[in-house]
This record gives C-alpha cells, structure tokens and sequence, in this order.
C-alpha cells in the first residue's frame, strides 16, 4: 500500500500538495469567496447579515467619500507610479555603470524597502510635522518660505506627501530588479551600436528599453498593485485625512468595516477594487508583454 | 561641449568631470533622500526633549544625547512584549511556510501531477491578491475559528502571502536542478521523500534562504492583519504597536515613537545586512520567469 503511493505521481503530489493547499484554500481562497458574499449582505461586526442584493454597491456609487477615495486612489496609483517607473529607471541606470562601491550602494539603497513601512511611515509623520518639520525648517533658514508647511493637513499638501513617501518606499524595489534586467543585457549591443554611431539616447531608446521591457512590465504589475492596495502608509500618516483628501479604497474599507463595524459595506469596497485591479494588470502584463515577443523574445 | 557628442555610450571614454556630474552626483542626491529618514529616526530617538521642540540651534545634530527615550519605550511600555510577539509570529510563520512550500514546489515541479501546470499558475495568481482585500472576510473567518486576538491568527494568515511567494521561487531553484540526478536515486531505490531531503534540498540551500529571509521580512513587516485582528495590547506585533499605543492623544511624544520605529526596524535589517545578496535575488526572482 505504502510502496504504491509512493510510485503514484498523483497521489504523491497529493500529498506533498496538501499542508500549503489546506492553508491557502482555509485563508484565501474561502476569504475571498466569504468576501464577495458579504458585498452582498448588511453584515455588521457580530451579527451575520442577510442577502440584500446591490443595495450595498447602489450606496456606494451615490456616496461622495467613496467617489473621493476612488478619484485619491486613482491619482495616487498613477503619479507614484510614474514616479517610481521614472526614479527608479534612473537610479537602475546609474547602477548599472561601473561605479566604485557598488555592492554596498546596492544594499543600502534597498534600506527603505527592508524595514516596515509603518515604522518608516512614522518617521515621515515627524519629517512632516507641521510644526517642528525639518523640511519647513531647512526651506525658512534657506528664505524660500516665511512659514512652515502644513504637509498633512492641507489636501493637496497631504496627498503630495503621501505620495512622496510611497514613492520612497517604492523606488528601491523597481531599481533593484530593473538592475537586475540590466545586467542581463550584453553589452555587445552597446559596442556595436556605439561603432554604428549610435548616441547615448539612441543606444538608450533601441537598446535598453527594447531587451528591458519584458521585466519593466513584471515589475510595473507588481508596483501598480501594491500602490493600488495601499493601506498602511495612508493609515499611519492621515487616516484618510484631511477632510478624506487622502482616503484610499482600502484605508476606506478599513474605515467602514472595522472601525465602523458595517463588515458587508467595507467588503463591498474591497471587492469593487478587483476590476480595477484586473484592468492594471492586464494593462500593463498583456500589453507590454505582447512586444517582448513581437521582437523576437521568447515566447511565453 | 563638442566632446559631449562624440563620447558615445561608452563608459570608458567618458571624461572624468562629466561621469562626476551624471553619475556620481545623481547617485548621492538619491543615497540622501533614500537614507535621510533613518538618520533622523536615529538623531531624534537620542534627543532630549527640551532639543527636541526648540526651533533654535542646530536640529540636525544633538548637543547632549540622551538614552531616555529607549528607557521609556523599554521599561514603561509593552515594547519589548510586542519585539517578542513580532520574532515569534515571523519565525514560525516563516519556518511554516517554507516547509509548505518545498514539499508544494517540488511537488509541482518534479512529480508533475496531472494538473500540475494549472496548479502552478494558480498559486502565482495567489501571489497577486492583495491582503487589503482579504482581511475583512479573514476577519470574520479568524473571529469565527474563535483565533480573535491571538497569536495564532497571524500565525495562520501570514502563510497566505508566503506560501505562494516561496512557492513561486523555489520552483525556480528546483527547475534549475538537474533530473539525472533524481534518475540516479530512483534506480538505486531512494524514494521521493530521501530524494527531496537528501539531493534536492542540499543543491537548493541558497533559494531555501532567499525565500527564507524574504518571507521573514515580509512578515516582520506585516501590518494590516496584525491591526485588524489583534486588540489587547500585550498581542500586537512591533509596527502596530509602535502606531496605536506609542500615540497618546494630541501630545506626541517623538523621542520614543522614533526609538520605537528604529528598534523595530534595526532587527529586520541587521538580518538583511547578513544575506544582501540571497534577499537581492529572492527579490528579483520573485519578479523574473
């Protein structure tokens, strides 16, 4: 009996499947389904909700916060991002030439990524305090300005800030694997499009971000996905504030359903974030993948 | 200027002044930005408090330093409870997760179960759901296994973002390891269970640290259940601890909260310092194939 089973691939596989199916199938495959069916229902904390259809969503799509945080999430997902494309592009390839030290710039740069986000976020708190900001302070003593900036309470201000420390946070992560793309390419490419007179902006153009493609496009999915789904950094720094100026879908969520113990109404929340973030994945997965093969690349 | 143009795109003919201005500079202005935060977590977790909320003199050095700070996070709070918590979920969700994984991984890749392939993609696909749109369910879920506010719910939860990250990654490590090897065993009567111990885990050291300092971080790291499903103050992990207790009303106390957030990061990155090189590429593997 026992000598069978271990000749059977498929009950073996079965088997060694098993603890992380158990586990994954229990916490995430039942959540998400348990999720979509609280979206349905007017679930609060402690009392199980009955089926009530749409109403949740109806609410939702006439509620002034939601259409807010939805507008902050959009904007947020899309200027950090640029961001941390552009920045993180640029610190790839300044790696990337033969610098001295490089190792140790390589480790330390990935400091921001490394240590929790919260712990970092309340560091920014103190950086952007409206009183005692070392920015503020370092730009009066300079004379650009008379009088400290209210970074979080203002909600421009607030969202800029936001999205400056979530750019921060990110840009280590996009240049280290783009690096990694880099390092990759050969650099007869370069040699021979240098003897072919090719500048460096052209080298750059038909070279680089042609062969780097396939992994920008990997690595722009994930970053567009963690920033979408945002939470702790918004959390730490504003809680949604000013005035909501700063609310993401999932800071919202949170908001809804725990704080304000309507489970079904911040479920609702949660699950309408998936087609955006389907849409970005597709978006930018299928899209940019798709000329990674039209050149010549291997076929997926 | 002329020379500009007929630099060309290689490094070496690159003057000296000119690399000094487009790489160097950038470079540091970057470094700066990057490392300035933690510098200032450091300065202002040894100010006093009177050097602290003074707008005189020089902010960002400290005249008389001072330890008061970690004095009080240590002895008058549940700090060191929660560094206790934070090292005890990660390791053992960790150590949990990797132990799935390897048998998943291998399982995928090597013994090639009919739908193995399908399996495969779904725990990638696993590996792109957000925790921010499970914890309300998990929540409920965590709440309903009578698992509300204790270690155990965090414990059980993390693998959720683990497993298919290490997963995802050690079936890259096992693709790479040859099959002759396996084939050898087979025919000399190893079963798979000592071929998994015995060949494949040896050859695949690096990746199990890869994946293991990864996951350990990502789970140091962890903030959103830890908030949702953990209330009494003695359970919570370092970063959520350090948010909603450390915070006092409309009084902020800066000294600590910085001593807070630099303690609570110091461990994470004194381990990363140790296996920058297995982190980089656990990093880059997660996002390759």
């Amino acid at each position: 009996m026992l000598e069978k089973l271990q000749n059977n691939r498929n009950a073996l596989g079965l088997l060694f499947m098993l603890p992380a199916a158990v586990l994954l199938l229990l916490f995430l495959t039942y959540p998400l389904g348990l999720g979509t069916w609280l979206g349905f229902t007017d679930a609060k904390v402690g009392r199980d909700g009955v089926w009530i259809g749409l109403e949740n969503y109806a609410f939702l799509v006439g509620d002034n916060v939601t259409q807010l945080a939805l507008f902050n999430t959009l904007f947020y997902t899309t200027v950090a991002s640029v961001l941390k494309f552009v920045l993180g592009l640029w610190l790839a390839l300044l790696l990337n030439k033969n610098i001295r030290f490089k190792t140790f710039f390589r480790a330390v740069i990935l400091l921001p990524y490394i240590v929790p986000t919260a712990l970092s976020a309340i560091a920014f708190w103190w950086i952007f305090d409206s009183q005692f900001s070392i920015i503020s302070w370092v730009l009066v003593k300079l004379g650009f300005i008379d009088r400290y900036i209210d970074f979080l309470g203002d909600p421009w201000n607030a969202r800029l800030s936001t999205i400056f420390a979530n750019v921060w946070r990110g840009v280590p992560f996009v240049a280290i694997t783009l690096l990694a793309g880099l390092q990759t390419i050969s650099p007869s490419f370069y040699e021979a499009s240098a003897i072919d007179g090719a500048t460096p902006w052209q080298q750059f153009r038909h070279v680089t971000l042609p062969l780097l493609t396939p992994i920008i496009a990997v690595v722009m999915t994930f970053s567009v996905l963690f920033t979408f789904t945002d939470f702790q950094l918004i959390y730490v720094l504003t809680r949604g504030g000013p005035l909501n100026a700063t609310h993401l879908m999932a800071t919202l969520s949170f908001q809804r359903a725990i704080s304000g113990g309507a489970l079904g109404e911040g479920a609702a929340i949660s699950i309408a974030m998936v087609p955006f973030l389907l849409s970005a994945i597709l978006f930018s997965y299928f899209g940019l993948q798709r000329r990674a093969w039209q050149q010549g690349g291997s076929d997926k | 200027m002329s020379s500009e143009k007929d630099a060309g795109g290689m490094g070496f003919l690159e003057t000296r002044k000119r690399r000094l201005v487009t790489v160097y500079v950038p470079l540091l202005i970057f470094l700066f930005v990057l490392l300035f935060p933690f510098y200032w977590m450091a300065i202002t977790s040894v100010k006093p408090d009177n050097e602290l909320l003074s707008r005189d003199g020089n902010p960002f050095w400290v005249i008389k330093p001072t330890l008061m700070h970690f004095h009080k996070l240590l002895f008058q709070t549940a700090y060191p409870e929660w560094l206790w918590n934070t090292v005890l979920v990660s390791v053992v969700s960790t150590v949990a997760s990797l132990a799935a994984s390897v048998m998943a991984a291998y399982a995928i890749e090597r013994l090639r179960f009919s739908g193995s392939k399908q399996v495969g993609l779904s725990i990638f696909l696993a590996y792109l759901v957000p925790p921010s749109i499970l914890f309300i369910p998990l929540a409920a879920i965590v709440f309903q296994f009578g698992l509300f506010d204790t270690r155990w719910a965090l414990i059980l939860t993390y693998p959720t973002f683990l497993i298919p990250f290490c997963t995802w990654l050690l079936m890259g490590y096992f693709r790479s390891i040859p099959f002759e090897l396996e084939e050898c065993a087979l025919i000399d009567g190893a079963t798979r269970w000592q071929i998994l111990v015995k060949i494949v885990l040896p050859l695949a050291v690096p990746g199990l640290i890869s994946a293991g300092i990864f996951a350990f971080t990502l789970s140091w790291n962890e903030f959103i259940y830890a908030l949702t499903f953990i209330s009494s103050s003695e359970m919570k992990t370092v970063p959520v601890g350090v948010v909603t207790e450390l915070v006092e009303g409309d009084v902020y106390h800066w000294g600590p909260l910085m001593a807070g957030a630099l303690l609570g990061s110091l461990p994470v990155a004194f381990v990363y310092s140790f296996f920058v090189e297995h982190y980089v590429s656990g990093l880059t593997g997660s996002v390759k194939e």
